[in-house]
Formats: C-alpha cells, structure tokens, sequence
C-alpha cells in the first residue's frame, strides 16, 4: 500500500509550493506504466487530506496509457504490459509516456 | 508528520543492532521552496505545478548517491518478498567473504532487530531500520541509516529491503544497482505477476535451488518470463545452504567491489 505514502507525498509537495492556499482542487497524472493504483490513490485521498490545507479537495486523476519507442527499428507501439517487447522482437525499448507520476496543477481559493 | 515515512508518529526508526534503545533518525527538512503569495483572494484559480511526485525521495536519492560516489562507496537495494532468503544469503556471503570486498548492510524490516543481530553475527557492520506501518524503504531513511553506517571506502553497501515484492520497487533509495531475489519456493510466476519489481532489477537471484528436484518449479518458463520482462537483467541461481552458484554471485559482488575502489583511486 505505497499509495499511502505516494498520497502524503502529495500533500506535502503541494502544502510546499503553496504554503498559504486553501487548495480547491488537485490534478494528478498517475501513468499505465507508474506502479501506482489510482483507485488506491482516491481511497487515501480524503483521509491523508484531512486536517491539511487540501481538505475537502476534489481530486482529478488523468491515466495515459503506456507509448514506446523501438530504439532497433524506431518504431512507436503500445506495450501489452508487462511485456516492453517490440513487435520486431527486440526488448531495446525507451518509454515515452506511461511511466509518470506527476502533480500536474491545483486549484486555490 | 514526515510525509515520506510517517515518523513523529510510530514511524520508521533507525538504530544499531547493538547498544540500549532505539534512536529517531534526524531530519533536516529543507524548506528552500518558493512561497507564492500571489494568491487571489476571490476566484479559484489554477496553479499548475508539473511536479514528480516522489521528486523529493528522488532529491535524497541522488544525494545518498553523490555521498556514496565520494567515498568510493557501491549501494545495492536487495529486494524479494519476505522469507525468500535475503538475509540467509547475506549471512553466508559475508562468512564466506570476510571483508573482500568489505560489505556493510541495511536491514529494513517493519519491527525488531533480528535480521540485524544475524548479519552482525557473521561478522558485517549493520544498520537497522524499523519502519513501523511502513511497507518500504525510503531515500530519507537510508540516508539516516548511512550516517550511521558510515561505509569504508572501497565497500559494498547492501540494502535488505522490506520483504514485499510491489512497495520497494518505486522508491530509489541512491543505490546504484537494484538486486531482486525470488526462491523457488515461491512459484515460477512471480516475474509475471510483479512485474513492476523484475522490470526495473539489474540482477534476478534466484534462491534455494538446491529444494529444485522437490519442487514442480519450472524453471524454463521462469527464465522465459524474465527474458521478456527483465531482458536487461543478469541472472544467478544460487543457494546459500548448499552454496550453489555461490561463486558466481561473490564475482558480481566483487567486481561492484572493485568499480567503489576505482572510484575512490
């Protein structure tokens, strides 16, 4: 259950940037490929919030799918996690989306 | 509260295997942050922060790793689920070792002090940390822990992780090379179904092959999973009762040993 702590790390990063707001609102980008459990992250949300200047918060979560880019034939493909394999077969992939955990904005009052 | 172990609460403490009582880690909270009081008083309106999550664990991360750069020092982050044999293969590698290269460890566990007391039993200066609730290691309690340690240069520093294939995987703790263990015991479909732990491991143990002619463990497809989902990662099969594999393992051990004495040359 990381999604605890990845949830008070939230928290803590936004009551960081902007000590003095009532924070109305919170946009996450939680990717395919980020080991994290949105649904875990909504679970916490409301109990890690409370007390701290996000309560009562709405909480928006944006999931993009995983992209890679094939570094022995260049080509882009959806990987069918877990597998990061090629359909040409190699395994030399870069990922280029999906692996991202991310505040993206906040709303403030 | 910390927000990244939940100390300050019955939160994650580091102490030495041996002498009176547990110690709390110190923290140094930075809070060289930007204060934006710019804030309108009327409508809400939007901050965009485009900012990692985990941003500050992977700050503390980075400066274990410079810490450890400076003193010629190796970081490696073990991790299995529990009961799979860290601390057994510890054991027998720091025995069987004795100080070449030089190992010190971390124990992670979330109570007690008695993987700390077995590793310090085989003669290897360790590190306790108790995490409480905490189902993983952190970059801030590893850097409490190598104050502690206080690594020679030229040394392997090993990080017994908490026993749990999914938390530890997403937390850099500064090591420089991520070790998972898997035993036969287990099943051949862990790579499979944690996948998130095997993707990201530089090196796949696996354990106890000595129990292989007991077990229906298919070893083929095991090491066909991994080849899809870890194609980076070396692989040993090893037993640290029988000591298969044994020597294999030490020479990857070493040869860290040596890169942390190239470093500090």
């Amino acid at each position: 259950m990381h999604e605890l702590a990845i949830t008070e790390g939230v928290v803590a990063a936004v009551t960081d940037r902007l000590p003095d707001a009532k924070v109305t609102s919170v946009r996450l980008e939680i990717g395919a490929l980020s080991g994290v459990v949105a649904d875990s992250v909504r679970f916490c949300f409301d109990l890690v919030t409370e007390g701290t200047a996000l309560a009562g918060a709405t909480l928006e979560i944006t999931e993009p799918p995983a992209s890679c880019r094939c570094r022995a034939c260049g080509a882009e493909f959806a990987p069918d996690w877990p597998i990061l394999l090629c359909p040409c077969g190699s395994a030399d992939v870069a990922v280029l989306s999906g692996a991202d955990l991310r505040i993206l904005s906040v709303q403030v009052a | 509260m910390c927000a990244t172990c939940g100390c300050d609460g019955p939160g994650a403490i580091v102490h030495d295997v041996i002498g009176p009582g547990a110690a709390h880690h110190g923290h140094d909270h930075d809070h060289d942050h930007v204060h934006d009081h710019v804030l309108a008083p009327s409508d809400d309106r939007t901050v965009v922060l485009q900012q990692k999550v985990l941003a500050k664990n992977d700050a503390i991360a980075d400066r274990n790793r410079a810490f450890l750069a400076g003193r010629g020092v190796v970081m490696v982050n073990l991790m299995s689920s529990p009961g799979a044999g860290k601390t057994t293969l510890l054991e027998r590698t720091a025995r069987d070792l004795a100080g070449r290269p030089r190992i010190g460890v971390i124990e992670g566990d979330q109570e007690t002090a008695l993987d700390a007391s077995r590793i310090s039993a085989a003669g290897c200066p360790v590190v306790q940390i108790n995490t409480g609730a905490g189902c993983h290691l952190d970059a801030e309690m590893v850097a409490a822990a190598l104050a502690r340690l206080d690594p020679a240069a030229g040394s392997v520093v090993v990080v017994e992780n908490v026993g749990n294939l999914v938390c530890p995987a997403l937390f850099d703790l500064g090591e420089s090379r991520r070790i998972v263990l898997a035993s036969v015991t287990e099943g051949e479909d862990k790579p499979v179904k944690y996948p998130h732990m095997f993707a990201r491991a530089d090196l796949v143990l696996i354990s106890k092959v000595d129990l292989l002619p007991y077990l229906t463990f298919d070893l083929d497809r095991y090491e066909a999973d991994l080849a899809r989902i870890a194609p980076n990662a070396a692989r040993l099969k090893v037993s640290a009762t029988s000591g298969d594999g044994l020597a294999d393992w030490y020479g990857w051990l070493a040869s860290l040993g040596q890169t942390a004495a190239a470093t500090t040359a």
